[in-house]
């Protein structure tokens, strides 16, 4: 690690000293382009982040690819029904790593108002890891942002080696996430133990 | 119905009795295979979770078929087992995009239910929000099908741009951008300042600006007639029939608008116009929300120079805990998508027996095949953009 002064003193004299995993990591938050993809109630404020008002081009997101395969980040903006799930688990598969999740809004963090509603999903992290969560319903564009800026942070935070290394770089981690099926009563598994677990109530 | 605004009945009503309500049914080309494919729940143009399985004759839709419920919620179910005002903020989550409708269909449909009265200054505030939601949605719903058509942004965000200012002064008097829960049975939630009417004064007078400014963008651009006039016509015999409402049915040379026909609130009391359309095609149904706007715009300045001072919410309105009288009703108004209405039933309980919305949305996308077959496969997602759906509302 170099020296923070000793950088800004290089820097001075025109020398430029980074480290691989910094400039990796920059050139990864600096340009996530979200899959195109709009579920509820949120997808209206997710369009309106994007345009002129909120401009989420100034954090180099403008782009939304609708393929997945071209995608890095996925917005589940609104309410994830059971029959949606297994479609939107299968979305996250073909996203090409290193990909990252955002929960926009109550319904695809819990469930939301619907919660009790027999076709509704209790959060889609369930069946995919999610980064970042926003609740709100639906949440303002400025909430989008923030939840942005945040992964931007967990993104610049990564180490490439080392116990928490991002999924891509590491060869034992889990790459496809089981699709869920509809059931006789709900879906099969009803939750991917793999990245959810029931909380534990402690009394 | 009034004398003036009755429905024409249709001679192929009579001479085609059995085939009225099927699409008609073309033969492909040649003996070649059939390609069947699916577009969505995930496509960038489907205005959400919405799938349709057409099968292909090289470039030809032969057959769609529309397949939904990919987002429904169980709204009406969740309804059914609550309060009655309860069930507001919900209505808010139907057609995400212009809420303040839905609250006004439900509030309108228990306030028959009770036999509630309205104070004056609340009719003209539910009239003007109810307008400014109209000038939104129709903006968005440009803005979209423009965007499906492939001139990525532009239109949209121009829409987008008169958009928030509408929501900001959504957010000033109701305190959220988009889910409003703004009216309640027997009046409004709360007052509007007078600063509330000045501003709101203000951003209508920007916006004959903006559909000028639409209009010259868009309506003579060589692409966009090429690419929408003659293209998804629907047979004005058939909307009706299907029970297509809104700008899908002026377009198609209906006069039926139900701000006219119930004259429901204090619509009765505004000089505004019902645009038709002559071609019946998507070009039309866009030319109808952009002159919708305009209408719309003159409502409001009306609207706003009468507003008179007094109460906002009846002295006698019972907003929680009543128990209505067994019975039912029907509260229909004209959302900015079609006929919105909500049929409730009451046991006396308090909370509704059964509770049913009508969707504009999921009536005027029955017609879809219709529309599109013969055309070619680009042209169905400017088709489905030309009906102006909410999938929230389609499937509830």
């Amino acid at each position: 690690m170099v020296d923070e002064g000793l950088k800004i003193e290089l820097g001075k004299q025109g020398v430029f000293v980074t480290t691989i995993e910094e400039l990796y990591n920059w050139g990864r938050r600096s340009s996530i382009w979200p899959m195109q993809f709009g579920l509820a109630c949120c997808a209206i404020e997710m369009i309106a982040t994007t345009m002129a008002r909120y401009d989420i081009a100034r954090f180099g997101a403008e782009v939304f690819r609708p393929s997945p395969r071209q995608a890095d980040m996925m917005i589940i903006s609104g309410t994830v029904t059971k029959r949606m799930a297994p479609q939107v688990v299968r979305l996250y598969n073909q996203m090409a790593e290193p990909k990252y999740v955002i929960a926009m809004g109550a319904c695809a963090i819990s469930g939301g108002p619907f919660k009790q509603g027999y076709n509704v999903l209790k959060g889609i992290d369930r069946y995919i890891p999610v980064d970042v969560h926003i609740p709100g319903c639906p949440p303002r564009p400025e909430a989008l942002l923030q939840a942005f800026m945040t992964l931007q942070k967990k993104i610049d935070g990564q180490h490439l080696t080392g116990e928490g290394r991002p999924r891509h770089l590491d060869a034992e981690a889990q790459g496809e996430f089981p699709v869920p099926v509809p059931g006789e009563h709900d879906l099969e598994p009803a939750s991917n133990p793999g990245v959810w677990t029931a909380p534990v109530v402690i009394r | 119905m009034t004398a003036t605004h009755k429905l024409v009945a249709f001679e192929s009503d009579k001479t085609r009795p059995d085939d009225w309500n099927r699409p008609q049914v073309i033969e492909p080309d040649g003996d070649a295979e059939l390609l069947e494919v699916a577009m969505g729940p995930h496509h960038p143009s489907t205005h959400g979770v919405f799938r349709m399985d057409v099968a292909l004759d090289g470039e030809r839709v032969i057959r769609l078929k529309p397949v939904f419920g990919y987002l429904h919620r169980n709204h009406e179910k969740i309804a059914e087992g609550i309060s009655y005002l309860g069930s507001m903020p919900f209505t808010d989550r139907l057609d995400y995009v212009c809420p303040l409708t839905n609250n006004w269909a439900y509030a309108l449909a228990v306030e028959k239910l009770t036999g509630q009265a309205v104070p004056e200054r609340a009719e003209y505030l539910r009239v003007i929000l109810g307008e400014l939601t109209r000038v939104q949605n129709h903006a968005s719903s440009i803005g979209f099908l423009i965007q499906e058509m492939g001139a990525s942004g532009t239109p949209l965000m121009y829409a987008f741009r008169e958009r928030e200012k509408i929501l900001d002064l959504f957010e000033e008097l109701t305190g959220a951008r988009m889910m409003c829960n703004y009216m309640r049975f027997g009046g409004c939630r709360v007052d509007a300042t007078a600063g509330w009417l000045a501003a709101t004064r203000k951003v209508v007078e920007g916006l004959p600006g903006f559909t000028e400014e639409i209009e010259r963008l868009l309506c003579s651009n060589e692409i966009l007639m090429a690419r929408t006039q003659g293209v998804g016509i629907l047979r004005p015999d058939l909307a009706v029939n299907a029970g297509v409402t809104g700008p899908m049915l002026r377009a198609s040379g209906v006069n039926y608008d139900i701000r006219k026909v119930d004259g429901y609130g204090v619509y009765n009391r505004f000089n505004f116009r019902v645009p038709l359309g002559d071609h019946w095609d998507v070009y039309d149904r866009f030319m109808i929300r952009l002159l919708e706007m305009r209408e719309s715009i003159k409502i409001l300045e009306q609207a706003l120079k009468d507003i008179p001072a007094g109460p906002v919410m009846d002295s006698k309105a019972k907003i929680r805990g009543f128990r209505p009288k067994p019975g039912e009703a029907y509260g229909r108004i004209e959302s900015p998508k079609g006929e919105l209405g909500f049929y409730l039933i009451s046991d006396g309980g308090p909370n509704p027996y059964r509770y049913r919305v009508r969707p504009p949305s999921l009536m005027n996308l029955t017609v879809l095949e219709d529309m599109a077959i013969g055309q070619n496969v680009a042209d169905v997602v400017l088709i489905f953009g030309s009906v102006d759906i909410v999938l929230g509302e389609v499937d509830r």
